[in-house]
Parts: structure tokens; sequence; C-alpha cells
């Protein structure tokens, strides 16, 4: 092989700082006092007010939103983030799992309907999703929040690819050896998934932490906020005359918002593109 | 389909029941909803309802408003989808060559898959802020006349760029897992037929890329068409004069703000028929790469 030229590096380095750039400034800027952004503009470099503004939007009532703190958030978006990953590796796999290993009558009308929900994103059937969470007295509760967003069946199909690839001759000789439906399930098929549940559940953390319409339609009181809609309320807040625009709270919020996915994806990024890149198969 | 299965009445439907319970109470029933909902009619205090048949499709669909969001939708996707897709390819074939450095190439490409769409789109319009922004000022230094909260263009401007660079992170990682994929003894043949590597590129290696790229294309028209509400609607929310209104910042806009029912639903099911289209597209497609 040719060794690469200047050009293909330089191409490269323009690429990465382009992406790179924005949330590098948004940090930056976070750190100034809000004079300093207002008078100056975006920065470039650090300032020196870092822990000042992250201890104030993190744990001090009022910081943010009127009762809101950003630890509060951080803790909804997590739970969120968590609690969407783990039901949905759970719900799409025992589902592949009777659709893969069972002969049973309704196995096929039964794997249309979970394929037809890949057809309406929830965008488009928002709002009777609503109503009808409304209507179950669901709203403002985590079950309302992450279990209709589990609906859709992209983790199921993954799995139900994955256990097509399993060799034949290990259900043979598990029946042999008078394994149950249950018994195979847990000591076989789950260890061997392990690395596959690993990076679907990692995909999903993600796209949980980073729902917002759902979320913004479905909480209405402030302490149930998620990271990812919160930082539109201060937005709103920093239109309103008066006072000094406090725009080092605005972009601490979105390097919040940033950081937990970003850090998950960096670290088990081979883990991650894997499952991705696996899972649109 | 597997040779051996269990033959069992009533452990596979235990097994499935959780999905289908959410499925029907979450999915089958608001869509049932949208599609009812669509061919009502309700006074204008949400007292009573009647049955219109299709006067709110003819209503919605050839109202100016409905059509110049169709437009936009449209014209949107596609600059998008190109410029993203062109984009991360020119990447992913250059950081497919380096040797040196190539993960760190690798990661500071793709990172920002991490970031949600209205995260970034909020950031962007900071960046864009009158009073703050150096892009914004940027722009007005090198001559434009640049207002994005006045001006129909520059607003487009705005939302295309924050969606762009949102999307390319997802490109990359599969134009990149595409090439890598692509065996070696293939690449030398090819080296030693043919000189010029640009000739290389569009003889070879790009249809060897077609499955990924046409793959690439409906994701990104996907994300287009749905996952863009995030970035719209912290940066323009469809202004000035709905210049920047996707279809379904639409559905959003009259089902919440105008809480016009009947008429949100039956953009909903226009919607559902278009995704429909595309997932028949994509489905034509990979039977296609089977044989392929």
């Amino acid at each position: 092989m040719k060794r690469p030229s200047i050009t293909t590096h330089l191409i490269l380095i323009v690429g990465a700082i382009f992406m790179t750039l924005p949330v590098w400034v948004a940090f930056a800027t976070s750190t100034h006092a809000p004079e300093t952004i207002l008078r100056e503009g975006l920065q470039i470099l650090p300032g020196g007010h870092f822990f000042e503004t992250y201890n104030e939007v993190l744990f001090v009532e009022g910081g943010v939103m009127k009762k809101v703190t950003a630890a509060t958030m951080l803790k909804n978006s997590l739970i969120l983030g968590v609690g969407f990953a783990l039901g949905k590796v759970v719900i799409s796999m025992l589902a592949a799992y009777a659709i893969v290993y069972f002969r049973f009558k309704l196995a096929v009308p039964l794997f249309w309907v979970i394929f037809m929900t890949l057809l309406l994103p929830l965008e488009v059937r928002i709002i009777p999703s609503y109503k009808v969470v409304a209507d179950l007295g669901l709203l403002d509760t985590h079950f309302g929040l992450i279990v209709p967003l589990i609906a859709s069946a992209t983790g199921t199909f993954f799995f139900r690819q994955f256990f097509r690839s399993v060799p034949d001759e290990l259900l043979e000789a598990a029946r042999l050896d008078g394994a149950t439906p249950w018994g195979f399930f847990i000591d076989i098929l789950v260890p061997l998934s392990k690395t596959m549940i690993a990076a679907i559940l990692i995909i999903m953390f993600v796209v949980g932490w980073n729902q917002y319409l759902w979320p913004l339609i479905m909480t209405t009181k402030e302490e149930n906020y998620t990271l990812v809609i919160g930082i539109k309320q201060i937005y709103q807040v920093l239109g309103e005359g008066g006072e000094l625009p406090q725009y080092n709270k605005a972009f601490a919020l979105i390097i919040m918002a940033t950081i937990p996915p970003v850090l998950v994806v960096l670290f088990f990024q081979n883990w991650f593109v894997k499952g991705l890149v696996e899972s649109e198969k | 389909m597997k040779r051996v299965q269990f033959e069992h009445s009533s452990i596979p439907y235990l097994f499935v029941a959780p999905q289908i319970i959410i499925i029907a109470v979450f999915f089958l029933w608001p869509a049932g909803q949208a599609i009812y909902q669509s061919f009502l009619l309700e006074d204008a205090f949400g007292l009573s309802s009647r049955f219109v048949w299709f006067l709110n499709y003819t209503d919605t669909i050839f109202s100016p408003a409905w059509l110049q969001a169709a437009w936009f939708t449209m014209i949107f996707s596609a600059l998008v989808t190109i410029l993203s897709l062109g984009l991360a390819l020119l990447l992913a074939v250059k950081a497919n060559e380096v040797i040196h450095g190539a993960t760190t190439y690798k990661t500071l490409l793709m990172w920002a898959y991490a970031i949600a769409p209205p995260v970034a789109g909020l950031m962007g319009n900071l960046m864009f802020n009158p009073l703050i922004g150096d892009l914004y000022g940027f722009m007005n230094a090198i001559g434009f006349d640049f207002d994005h909260k006045l001006d129909a263009t520059d607003a487009s401007f705005v939302v295309i760029l924050i969606s762009v660079w949102k999307q390319v992170s997802v490109n990359f990682i599969f134009f990149l897992s595409g090439l890598q994929s692509i065996p070696k003894s293939v690449n030398e043949a090819a080296l030693m037929d043919c000189k010029s590597s640009i000739r290389r590129f569009w003889t070879i290696t790009f249809p060897l890329l077609a499955p990924t790229t046409f793959f690439l294309m409906v994701i990104n028209i996907t994300y287009a068409f749905f996952e863009t509400f995030g970035i719209i609607d912290t940066t323009t929310q469809g202004a000035p004069g709905g210049a920047t209104t996707t279809l379904v910042f639409k559905v959003f806009q009259d089902g919440f703000r105008g809480a016009d029912i009947g008429g949100s639903s039956a953009q909903s099911v226009v919607l559902m028929l278009l995704v429909l289209g595309l997932t028949v597209i994509q489905f034509r497609f990979i039977e296609k790469k089977v044989h392929y």
C-alpha cells in the first residue's frame, strides 16, 4: 500500500475539527462568567468559572428552573436511559426466543404485528399515544414514560436475526439432556448472546437518553424533566428581558446532557459499532 | 426458520405476551385512534364530533401550509441526505486509507452519534445567536446579510447545517465498516489494473458500497423526516412563516398547539403511508441484497 498523502490527513483533520469544535466551544464558553460571554461572545479557551457554574447548575435550586436542579434531571435521564435499555432487551429477547424457537399457531400473525411497529415511528402517532397514556393515568410516571417507547420492534428483529444464526445442534443436544424451554433460554441462549446484549444495551441507552418529543409531552411537572428536555427550558428563560442572560448555564446544561451518552459510546466503542452495524442488517 | 423447535402449546405465548401487550396498548390502540380521529370533525369546544369522511384529508393536504411543509420536507430531506452521505463517504474513504492515527480519527468522527438532535440544535442555535454567536457574526462578516430569524433561506441553512452535522457520524460508521469488509485481494487486484485512485474508487469501491449507500439513504430520509423534530423545535420552531416546518413538526404543531385533532390525525395517517412507501422500497432493496 501507498503511504496516504498529506491531503488525506488534512481532510480528516478538518472533518474531526468540524465534528468536535462546536462541543469544545460549548464547554469552554460554559466556564466563563455571563458578563464575559455577553461582551466577548463564544470562547475557545476555558475560563475560571467552571466549579462555580457547574455547582450552581447541578445543586442549587433556582439555579436553572424554579425547583429543579440539573442533578434531578440527570437522575431522570439515567432512569429513562437505563430503564429503556433494560426493558427493551428483556422484552425483545423473550419475544424473539418465542418466534424463533417455537412452533405455534399464531407465530406468523404475531410476527407481523411486531413488524408493523417499524412502520410507524412514535412521532407519527404522538397525539393519540399521549391520549392513551393520559387516559390510563400514566402521565408523569416512569412507567408511562418508558414503556410506550419500548413498543417498537427494533430489538426483537436484532435478536431474531442472532438466534437464527445459533446452530441447531445446540437445541438438539440440550433437548437430549432434557432441557426445558426456560432452562435452554437462561442457561444456554442468554450466556451465548452476552456480546449482543451488551451492544444493544449500549445503543439503547443512548437512544433512551436522547428521547425528546415523548418526554416533552409526557412530563408536565418540572421535577420529572430529563436533561434533554430540560435544556430547552433554560433557553426560554434566556429570552426573557431584565436579567443578564445566563449563557454559561445554558452551555453547562448542554455539556451535561452530552457527556453521559458520549462517555458510554467512547468507552464501549467497539461493542457499540458492532451492535449498530449488525442490528441494521 | 429453525429445523428443530420446541413443540409447546402455551409457553411461546407467555414469552411473546409482554411485547404484544405493550404493542396493543401503546401502539395499535393509538394508531387506530389516529385513523378514527382523522375521519372526525370536532366542534370548537371539543364537546361533540361528527363523521366527515375525507374532509380532514382534503382540508389539510390541499392547504397552502401543508403543501409548503411537504415541499420543505422534500428539499430538506434531499439536501440533508446528500450532504451528510457525501461528507461521511469522503471521510470514511480517507479514514480507511490512513494507518497512523486511524483509531483517533475514527473516534473523533463518530462520537457525535451520542449527541441528541435537540441538544445539537440548541448548541447550533446558540452559535448563531445574534448577541454572542460567532457564526452569526461570521456569516455577516463574509458579506451575507444573514438573519435566520427573518429570512427563510438563512433559517433553512441553519437547520440543514445542524441536521447534517448530527447525521455525519452514523453514516461514517456504516461507510467505514462497509469499506473494511471489502476483501484486501479486491483492492490489490484493482491497484494492479488501474493507476488512478479516483477511477479505482468509482469503478470498484463505490459499486461494492452500493448496498450500504442505499440502506443509508433510507435511514437518512427517515432521520430527516422524523428525528430532526428535535433540531427544528430547538432552533427555528418552523419559523419564519412556516418556512422551516417539516411535516412531522406540523403534526405536532397542529395537534398540540392548534388543538386541531382531526386535521393533525389526517396528517399522521398521510405520514404513515409515506413511511409505508419507504419501507416497501427498503424491502425491495433487501431482497436484492440477498441475491447480490
